[in-house]
Parts: structure tokens; sequence; C-alpha cells
């Protein structure tokens, strides 16, 4: 409880700390999944989620992992066998030899020993390249469950979570995972059947001296107990301050353009100095305290040596206990004490992969806002009649974009949205693209309501060109393939020509092969607003959205993409977003925009004649261009 | 590496003393529990077991306070030295230039500041301890184990032959097995970084289930890496493991003999073998320290590869600084030529420009002709391959790097914002500007919309300004760029996101600032050339116009394909 408040107070500190440059977020949860608040109640419930989540990840491997017990409830044996062959071998083998020379008990002994060293060869050989198999494909459904996931989440979501930490869940939470299944867990399983059968072994050779030695038994726990406690809060900080170092450090290496030409250097070094220290911190704290546990565990160790010396010694002095006994006894101690030490690191190893699994738990567990509907209808054959039916909008409690909108657009009609930057045309946009959901009201294709269809055929019917032209990691073709994956090259090319981009494309040394490198930095931003557009041709959807798709074109490009905009565009529909009027000529509607309200609404040469907000800008363009 | 070691040498000599005398502490107790047996117990001297389990119990102890001291210090300076490394790494690359920038994957570099140093720290703190303890403690058993009876312990020395083989065979296929892992995991973050950038590309398309595909390939491929990986690993270790077994059951055969012979006392054998277990783990563990060492290696490698790129745009040695205030703003290109690198086009092919002290110059040209290009040359985020630039005179690159880049500043066409408060933004290129600094700086840039934000200023801005509407992202950025008040301002394609009505309001408050200031303009649509004095036409590499905007309208045929709007006006 304690330990939960205190998390509580180093987390706010900690947002003050950075508040000054980071700024002030809407809410206090911008950085966390809502799974990962910070009461006892949430911890708790996120531990057993992660634990299901565990569950969820070894389900699969059942038999897999029952192997892997198998082999290693053989391997125990087999480091069992040991000692109590050389203590057979001491008691009774020499015995035989010195009094009748009798050579047969040691040859059964050095046979014995034989197959033991092969079983164990057997038995380590399978075990950790059965536990690769198990491990890394345990890792591999759960990097995919994630990445899904992701992919599932809004845009909203992604907005204040940021791909930084997207990264850090995928990096470092998962590094954390691998290295506990990669090192240790056969070392925990050992330790605990070592615990178990020594227990029993020691037990059976002598009761009373077993006793004895078990009484340090209630000291290990309580030092475990200790630690498993403290370390989770330690480690769930840790998990956190490396996620703002990733998420820093991906942002300002994104930018690194802005921060060279801004001679920011200095500033980002502080700053990230600051993060990288606190991480520094946080990752310590964790292995110091396992320290603490380790040094514990030592000492318990020796205390029990001290306590079956002495209180054996004086048993074999008394006669009750035979001195091999004795001796075997303490073999036995010390390796019931050195795996545990050695296991003392690992379940350092175990705690940082808790809390990565709750970080990732976390995740898996963030409500979609913007979901699949549970029974998705369909539209048969869409005619792309858009509808806003009193459609209110905000992003933020206290700044309405869009209060109330109604409108309609007709199958195959072409509409223009102009008016001042940050009147809210993109909002419209996305919402007909369902990257958000009304806050009240409904926006519908062909009469169904966004939210009854499926992703899938929603993407079908209605694509959209956004504001920000992104490329991925890949060749020029790869990205306008991405509009139709499959797509013949025929196709592609065919696209290309179209939006006017083939002649540039031939000139790269490897033409539509050519690697656009990191967002397309090897582009030009007319260019790879070109290949974006030839992407969204390629789709070929019914209602086609272009966020000013033109914006950084010269005006011999902007001219040829208008001509293939007005064959596209005949037959489906569409909605333009432009700030440029050349590029609204070619609507059949236009719309003038406000905050978010229609202020008017017509054919663009009818609202010319009628001498309102868009003749004005009409003149006002004209008048540029001279 | 030494450079980050040495800081801490008076740590480190610390804590290796405490190692050692650990090792020795660990060491000491078993051959007192042998003579205990042997002595004491056997002879039925209870005060003398008393005082030997007395001398335990403080030995005991110390050598538990010694483990706790020595983790607690080896994982503070390790974490220290790690975080050390990561700053040093983070100061190159920032320094690096763009095109190396473009051509790594986010998430390559990453890997390398995070898991790959955590391996190295890793290997630092837990393996290279480990295995100096190891290889101390098997000298020292050996020792023991001489002092006890030579022949036996030569049979354990014998056992070396086979694990030193393996071993060998180990060094020689792991290591490269781990490299493809460590560079495929790096991929893997690289695919996770650029779906979660892209998440409004990929979802405008519906390519979620695309992108998980591509990422299952990935992310299969980091699995059958790994698993290959440990396959070796399963070859190695498990010989490690057997032959140390081998080795206890030989010791036990020959050593019974030699008891019966009478040349051996029960006891030394018992304490003999018990040793050799003491031996077992550390031999045992030899093959995952092995392992362990080589992925610090082979991650080691990966970030020197970084460490080890040298900077393409830095200072020359006998660079000048320049003070803003001395500097006029005259901007001469002459004969200026470059290509990219690894891409044999040339594009620009002797770019001749003055542009006087104080006039705006605004570039046209088509799509790709290389404006961008151009306008990054002042600033020297690119040098130019052929040819120079004079600022005021000098040869830029004879200007200190950072005195260069504060006389010069460019708004992007991207706007490039950080998703940290506004007033952060704002201030990048000067962190010291005051509040009226800004305001003003915002009201040029028509960006007021900041002040309604819910923590005005304050207010952090999504990432990469994505809660922005596209206009106000530029408009920022601009202010960005104003805020500065460079003596050359490059702006690229400035106002390509505004509407109309709100572009003539920026240009009117923009002139103001342009008045004093020698500028660059990139320009695509002929209202933005009123901000010009002057517009010169990037055609084919080379100024193929230079002139007034009406001169130009009126003379090159070339300057109205760019940049008239007539011709389809005629097809409309
Ligand atoms: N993700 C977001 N979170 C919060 N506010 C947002 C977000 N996106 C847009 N806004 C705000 O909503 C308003 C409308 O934005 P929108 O992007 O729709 O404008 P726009 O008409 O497309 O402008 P522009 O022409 O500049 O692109 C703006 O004030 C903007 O700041
Ligand atoms: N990093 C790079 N590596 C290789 N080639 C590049 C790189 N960046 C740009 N190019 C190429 O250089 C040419 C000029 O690009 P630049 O960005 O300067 O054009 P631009 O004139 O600014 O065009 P736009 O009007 O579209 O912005 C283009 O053909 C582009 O493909
Ligand atoms: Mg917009
Ligand atoms: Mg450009």
């Amino acid at each position: 409880m304690t330990a939960a408040v205190n998390e509580t107070e180093t987390k706010t500190e900690k947002h003050d700390k950075h508040a000054s440059w980071r700024g002030r977020a809407e809410s206090a949860e911008a950085d966390r999944t809502s799974a990962e608040v910070d009461d006892a109640a949430s911890i708790k419930e996120l531990r057993l989620q992660s634990r299901r989540l565990l569950g969820w990840m070894m389900r699969p491997h059942k038999k897999g992992i029952a192997f892997l017990c198998a082999i290693l409830v053989v391997q125990n044996f087999t480091s069992m066998a040991t000692p109590l062959l050389v203590m057979f071998g001491i008691d009774n083998a020499i015995p035989a030899i010195a009094d009748r020379g009798d050579y047969s008990l040691l040859v059964g002994i050095a046979a014995v020993f034989a197959l033991v060293s092969v079983l164990k060869y057997v038995c380590v050989r399978l075990y950790i390249a059965q536990s690769a198999k198990v491990g890394n494909a345990m890792l591999f459904a759960l990097r995919n469950r994630v990445f899904r996931k992701f992919q599932d989440l809004s845009v909203s979501f992604h907005e204040r979570f940021t791909s930084g930490r997207v990264t850090a869940r995928q990096s470092s939470d998962m590094e954390s995972i691998r290295e506990m299944t990669e090192n240790g867990v056969d070392d925990l399983v050992l330790a605990g059947l070592n615990v178990v059968t020594i227990t029993i072994v020691m037990l059976v050779i002598d009761p009373l001296l077993a006793a004895v030695s078990l009484l340090t038994f209630p000291l290990m726990l309580l030092l475990g107990r200790w630690f498993s406690r403290v370390s989770a809060v330690a480690y769930r900080k840790a998990r956190e301050t490396v996620a703002l170092l990733i998420v820093y450090f991906v942002e300002s290496m994104g930018g690194v353009r802005a921060v060279q030409a801004y001679r920011r250097e200095p500033r980002d070094r502080e700053l990230f100095a600051d993060l990288n220290t606190d991480n520094q911190y946080a990752q310590a704290k964790g292995h110091q305290q396992n320290a603490f546990m380790s040094g514990g565990m030592r000492g318990i160790g020796h205390l029990a040596t001290v306590v079956v010396l002495l209180f054996g010694g004086w048993q074999v002095m008394r006669g009750n206990t035979e001195l091999g006994v004795l001796a075997a006894f303490l073999l036995y101690m010390k390796r019931f004490f050195d795996p545990l030490n050695e296991l003392v690191q690992f379940y350092n190893v175990l705690q940082s992969a808790t809390s990565a699994l709750e970080k990732l738990s976390g995740v898996l567990d963030e409500r979609i806002e913007v979901a699949e509907p549970e029974e998705p209808k369909s539209i048969a054959s869409p005619r792309g009649e858009l509808r806003f039916d009193d459609v209110h909008f905000r992003y933020r409690e206290d700044q309405v974009v869009l209060p109330g909108l109604d409108l309609r657009v007709p199958g195959g009609q072409t509409l223009a949205l102009v008016g001042a930057t940050g009147a809210g045309k993109t909002t419209i946009a996305k919402l007909v693209s369902r990257f958000y959901d009304p806050v009240s009201g409904v926006v519908s294709l062909d009469g169904v309501d966004l939210r009854d269809l499926s992703e899938a055929e929603l993407r079908r019917h209605i694509v959209m060109i956004t504001q920000e032209n992104f490329l991925f990691n890949g060749t020029i073709a790869e990205n306008i393939e991405l509009g139709l994956p499959g797509a013949p090259r025929e196709r592609i090319v065919e696209a290309a020509k179209v939006v006017g981009a083939h002649e540039f494309i031939e000139a790269l040394p490897d033409g539509y092969d050519t690697h656009v490198r990191k967002r397309g930095g090897r582009l030009s931003a007319g260019q790879r607003q070109l290949v974006v557009f030839a992407r969204a041709f390629l789709a070929d959807p019914r209602v086609l959205i272009l966020d000013e798709a033109t914006s950084s074109l010269d005006i011999p490009s902007e001219r040829l993409v208008q001509r293939a905009l007005r064959t596209i565009l005949a037959d489906r529909t569409a909605i333009i977003i432009a700030h440029r009027l050349s590029t609204v000529e070619i609507a059949d509607r236009v719309l003038v925009l406000e905050h978010g309200r229609i202020v008017e609404d017509g054919r663009p040469d009818e609202l010319i004649d009628r001498g309102g907000e868009y003749a004005a800008l009409h003149r006002q363009w004209e008048d540029s261009l001279v | 590496m030494k450079k980050y070691l040495y800081p801490y040498r008076y740590r480190l000599a610390v804590l290796w003393s405490m190692v050692l005398l650990n090792i020795v502490s660990g060491l000491a107790i078993p051959p007192l529990v042998g003579r205990a047996i042997d002595g004491p117990i056997h002879d039925g001297d209870m005060a003398g077991l008393v005082a030997i389990v007395g001398v335990i119990a403080v030995l005991g102890a110390a050598d538990a306070l010694l483990q706790l001291a020595r983790r607690y210090f080896q994982t503070t300076t390790a974490m220290a030295i790690e975080k050390d490394i990561r700053g040093a790494l983070y100061e190159h690359l920032q320094v690096l230039h763009t095109g190396f920038h473009d051509r790594w994957q986010t998430g390559q570099l990453l890997a390398r500041v995070t898991s790959d140093l955590g391996m190295i720290r890793r290997f630092f703190a837990g393996g290279l301890v480990f295995a100096i303890t190891s290889i101390g403690m098997i000298l020292i058993i050996m020792g023991q184990l001489l002092f006890i009876e030579w022949r036996l312990a030569l049979i354990v020395a014998a056992s070396a032959v086979p694990l030193f083989l393996i071993g060998r065979k180990f060094f020689r296929e792991y290591l490269p097995a781990a490299r493809s892992e460590q560079d495929q995991s790096g991929e893997v973050s690289s695919a996770a970084e650029e779906a979660a950038l892209g998440i409004r590309a990929i979802k405008a398309l519906g390519r979620g289930p695309l992108m998980a595909a591509r990422f299952e390939k990935e992310a299969a491929e980091l699995r059958s890496r790994s698993i290959f990986k440990s396959l070796i690993a399963s070859r190695s270790w498990s010989g490690y493991d057997a032959i140390a077994t081998s080795a206890v059951g030989a010791v036990l055969v020959f050593g019974s003999t030699m008891v019966a012979g009478g040349t051996l006392s029960v006891g030394d054998l018992t304490a003999f073998i018990m040793l050799q277990l003491a031996l077992l783990w550390p031999i045992e563990a030899t093959g995952w320290v092995m392992a362990h060492g080589n992925e610090a290696m082979t991650a080691a490698d990966r970030v020197y590869e970084v460490f080890d790129t040298e900077p393409a745009i830095k200072d020359r040695p006998n660079a000048r600084a320049v003070e803003r205030s001395e500097v006029r703003g005259e901007l001469v290109f002459e004969g200026v030529r470059f290509a990219f690198e690894d891409d044999s086009r040339e594009i620009l092919r002797g770019v001749d420009l003055r542009v006087e002290p104080g006039e705006t110059v605004a570039i046209a040209g088509k799509t790709g002709s290389g404006k961008t290009t151009l306008v990054s040359l002042p600033s020297r985020l690119h040098d130019p391959t052929g040819g120079r630039i004079l600022l005021d005179g000098t040869d830029i690159r004879d200007l200190r790097l950072e005195n260069l880049r504060s006389v010069v500043t460019t708004a992007f066409e991207e706007a490039t914002l950080f998703s940290m408060s506004v007033r952060e933004n704002l201030a990048l290129g000067r962190p010291d500007a005051d509040e009226r600094d800004l305001e003003e700086a915002v009201r040029v840039a028509q960006a007021e919309f900041v002040y309604d934000l819910p923590y005005g200023l304050d207010t952090r801005i999504g990432e990469q300004g994505l809660s922005l509407s596209g206009g106000q992202r530029q408009r920022l950025a601009l202010a960005r760029a104003v805020v500065v008040r460079p003596a050359v301002l490059v702006l690229d394609d400035p106002l390509s996101a505004l509407d109309v009505h709100t572009e003539e309001l920026v240009e009117r408050a923009l002139a103001q600032v342009l008045r004093g200031t020698t500028a660059l303009v990139v320009v695509h649509r002929p209202s933005t050339v009123a901000l010009a004095d002057k517009v010169a036409l990037l055609h084919e590499g080379r100024i193929a116009a230079f002139g007034a905007h009406s001169e130009l309208m009126a003379s090159s045929p070339e300057y109205v394909d760019v940049l008239s709007a007539e011709p389809e006006e005629v097809a409309a």
C-alpha cells in the first residue's frame, strides 16, 4: 500500500520535472494506457492481466513445456546422482576394495557415471534447443499480437501515446521478456526441483539433521517476499523511464534535420542527459535491491552450514550419525544453496520481465475507441452516397470543431471543401474515413452508419490521401502497390503515368525499384506527393478523399493531376480539400466552411456569381495569379 | 571503451578487489568444513569443533557482506558507464549528417542505444565478473586440488583439452549468428516504429492487415535467427556439462583405488571431490559466459559502427567564428554543383546566384528540380560537391558551423515539430527568446491560434504536431524560423498549406521582417512570388532566368511554363 502511494508521488514529481519542456497534455494519462493507473486496485488488476497474458502465451505450447519439464526432471536426476554416487563410492566401494579387493562395485559406479554423463549431454542439448523453440515461438506470437493491437487502436490513441512508446513496447519490453525466456527458466525449474529432491533426500538419510537445516527456510522466504515487493515497484518505474528515453530518442532522431539546422544539439543533449540519468537510477534501483537479496542468500547459506556442522558434529560424536552421512549432508547443502544463489539473479530478470508483461497487457487491454462493429453490415453495390446527420465533433472538451453538421453528398458527386486553415476541413475528411467517431450524430455511407461497417469493408469503399505524405521504407513500386497489394507492375506503372509521376521515377537510378529511404527522404516533397497520389489512384475506391493532395506540386504537375482527376472522379464520390482554387474548379459543388459550419454551398460558378465568401476568395486568388 | 572506463578507475579498482576477496572468502569455507569433519568431529573434540565453526561463521558473514557490497557497486558502476556511453552515442548521432540518418532506420539506431548497450553492460556487470571469478576459482581450486593430490588433479586438468576445443568451435559459429540476430531485432523495431508513425496512412488505405503480415515476416525471421543461434549454443554447452561430470566420475574411481591402496585418506578424497564439485558449476556456466561475451562483442561492433562514422559536415580546422551582428547577409553561389552520394545524377550543375544583403530572392522550379537541395546548402545541411558559397565574401565552410547555423535559418517544407510544449517548439533555434520575441513571431506567422490551445504556449502538441491542422503546423514552423531573427532566412515553400486569405495576411506581416533580412524563398505559386524582390528560375541544375517576376513573365517561356496558371484556364 505504502509502496503504491510512494510510486504515485514519484510519478507526479516526475511529470512536473519534465513538464517545463514536454508541455502539458490534456490528461495526465496521456502517456499511459488506461490500465496503467497507479492506484493499488489497478496495479493488482494489471498483475492479474499480465498473468493471464502469460497463460495465453504458454497455452499453445503445453506439450512443448511438458517435454521441457520432463527433460529437466531427468537432468535434475543426473545432477542429484553425482553426490549420491560419491557418497556410495566412499562408503561402500572403498571398503570393498580395501577389505576384499573387490573392484566390481567401483566398476559399477564408473559405468553409472558414464551413463549419467551421456544423459546429461542429451538433456542439456535437448533442453536448449527445445526451449529456444518454445520461447521464441511465444515471443513471436506476443510480438504479433501487440502489433495488431496497435494497428487496431485509434488514431487518437496513437496521437497521445506516440510512436516512440510503441517502439519501446516492441523493443525494450520484448527484450526483457526475451531475456527471461532465454536465460534461466531452466535454473528456476531446476532449483525448484533441486529444493524438493534435496529436501526429500536429506529427510530420508537423516530426518533430524534435515529438520535442523530446514530451519533456515523461513528466512529465505521472507527475503524473497521482500525483494519481490520492492523490486516490482522499481522495475515498473524503470520500464517507464526507458520508454521516455526511447520516445525522446526516436523523436529527436526523426527530426534531426531540424535539430541541426536550429542548433538545438546542446538543448537536446541536456534533455536527453536528464532522461538518461533518470533511467540510470531507475534501472539501478532494482539491481541494487537484488544485491541485498544476493548477499542475504549467501549469508543464509553459510548460516545453514554452521548449524548443520555444529549439530551434525555433535550427533556424530554421540554416535547418532555416520561421518559419511554428515559429509554427504554438507555436500547436499552446497548443492542446495549454490543454485539458489544463481536464482537470485534470475529473479531480477523475472521481475523486470513481469513489469514488461504488465506494460504489454496494459496495451492489449486498452479499449479501442473506434471499435469494429459486433455485427458488421455490408453494402452490396455501393453508390457512394455520404451523409452527415447532425454531427457534433470535438477533439478536446473545450473546443468544438464541428457544431452540428448536416450534409448529403450524392453518389458520384465531386465536392470541394474550402475555408480558412483550422476551419475543420480535414476533420470532416477524417470522420468520413472513420479515424474518429462523431461525439454525436451519424456519418453514413449509402445509408449505413460507418460504425456498422467492418474495417475492411469501409476501407475498400473509402480511401483518403492524408495531408502528410507518408512513404514507407521500401521501393517506389512497393509504396505505390500499397494502394492495391498484389497489383502487377503494369498497373503500378499505369497509375504512376496517370498522375504524371512516371517520368521522374524512370529517371531515378533504379527506376521503380529505387529505394526511397527513411520516410521517402530520397524524393523531393512534390515527388512524394505524386507517389502517394498514384497509390490512391491504384486503390480505386468508391469514395476518394484528397486532403491537399496537390499542395506541394508545381503548376505543370498540378495541371496534369487535375486533368487526371477529371477522368478519375467522373463516376465516383470525391471530397477534395484544397487551398488552390484551381483544384476546386473541377468540383461539382463547393462548401465554404467557417469554424465547422457551412456558410456557403453550391456549384462553383454559381457561388462566384452570387458574390459571397467564395466569390471573394476566388477574386483574391485570381489577383494573386499575376 | 577505455575512454568510458577511465573516469571510474578507482571504483573499478575497489570493485575488483572486492571480487577477489569475495572469491577467497567463498573458497576458504569448504576446506574448513573438510577440516572440521576430519579433525574435531572425527576425534570427538567438541571445543575444537566450536572453534572451527566460529571461524566459518565469521568468514561466512564476511563473505555475505562482501557479496552484497560487490553486487551493489558492480551494478551501480555498470549502469553509470552504460549511461555515459549512451550519452556519447547520442551526441555523436546528433552531429552525423542527414545522409546518414536517411539511410539508417530509427529502429536500428535505437537498438544500438538500448539493447546493444544493455548487452555490453550485462556482460561487464555479470558475465565478465563471473568469467573472471570462475577463472580465479578454477585456478585456486586447481591449486588446492594439486595440493591435496596431484595425480587426481591431473585428471581434472586433462579435461580442459576437450573443453578448449569445443569452446573454439563455439566462438567461430556463434559470433556471426549473434550478429545476424541483433541486426534483425533492429529491423523488427524499425517495422514497429514505422507502422506507428505511419498509422494514418495505413488506416486511410486500410492496410493494417498487410502491415501486420509484413511485421510478422520480420518477426518470423527474428525467431528463426534466434533459434539458429540457440542451436549452436546447445551443441557446445551440452559438451561442457558432460565433460565436467565425467571428470568427477574419473576422480572418484581413481581416488577410491588410491584410498583402498592407502595412499589417500577418506577425508582428503571427500575434500577433493567437494572442491571438484565446486568446479562443476563454473565449468558448466562457461558456455553461458562465452555466449554473453560473444553477444557483447557483436553489440560493441554494432555500436562502434556508428561511432566510427565520421560526420561528413564539420568545422574545418581553422574555421572562423562570426557574430550575428557583424553579418550583412550577402549570399553568393559560385558555380555550385551538387550530387547526392551514391547517386550519379548531378542535381545542381553550376548554380551562380547573388543575393544582396536584405534582398529577398524567390526560387522557382519544377517538382524535383533541386530547389530544396539548393536552399539546404547555405546552412550546410549538405556541402556542395563543386563550387562554393560565400557569405559576405567568406566561404561558408570557413565559418564555424554553429555560428553559421545561427546566421542562416531554414523553415523546411515539412513542419518537423516535436511532441513538446508549443514554447519549446517555437524557441527551438533560440532557447533564450523571451515572451515578446515569441509573441512577435507568432504574429508574423499569423499563428495566434496557439494562445487558444488549452494551456496556451505550455500545451504539448501531439507527435510531429499532428494534433494541429496542416496550416497551423506550417505557421508554427514559420514562426519558429522567424523567432531566430537570422541574417539569412530560408523559407522552403512556406505558405503551401494556407488558404488564400491567411496567406495574404502572413505575406503582409512577413514582408516587414524580410525588409532587413536576406531571404531565399522557394515558391510554387505566383501568389508567394509577391514576397520576393527577384525570382530565380532553377532549371536543369542551373539558374536559367533571374529578374523581377513581371520581367520574367515577359521574357522567359520556361518561367511562364512553371509559374503561370494561364493554360489551365484555357483548358477549362
Ligand atoms: N488531433 C487533434 N487533436 C486536437 N485538436 C485537433 C486535432 N486535429 C485538429 N485539431 C484542431 O481542430 C481544428 C480543425 O482542424 P482541421 O485539421 O480540421 O483544420 P483544417 O480545416 O483541415 O485546416 P488546414 O487547412 O490548416 O489543414 C483546428 O483548430 C485544430 O487545431
Ligand atoms: N537524399 C537524396 N538522395 C538522393 N537523391 C535525392 C535526395 N533528396 C532528393 N533527391 C533527388 O534530388 C532531386 C531534387 O530534389 P529536391 O528535393 O531538391 O527538389 P525540389 O525542387 O525541392 O522539389 P519539390 O518542388 O518537389 O519540393 C529530386 O530528383 C530527388 O529525387
Ligand atoms: Mg487540413
Ligand atoms: Mg522541395
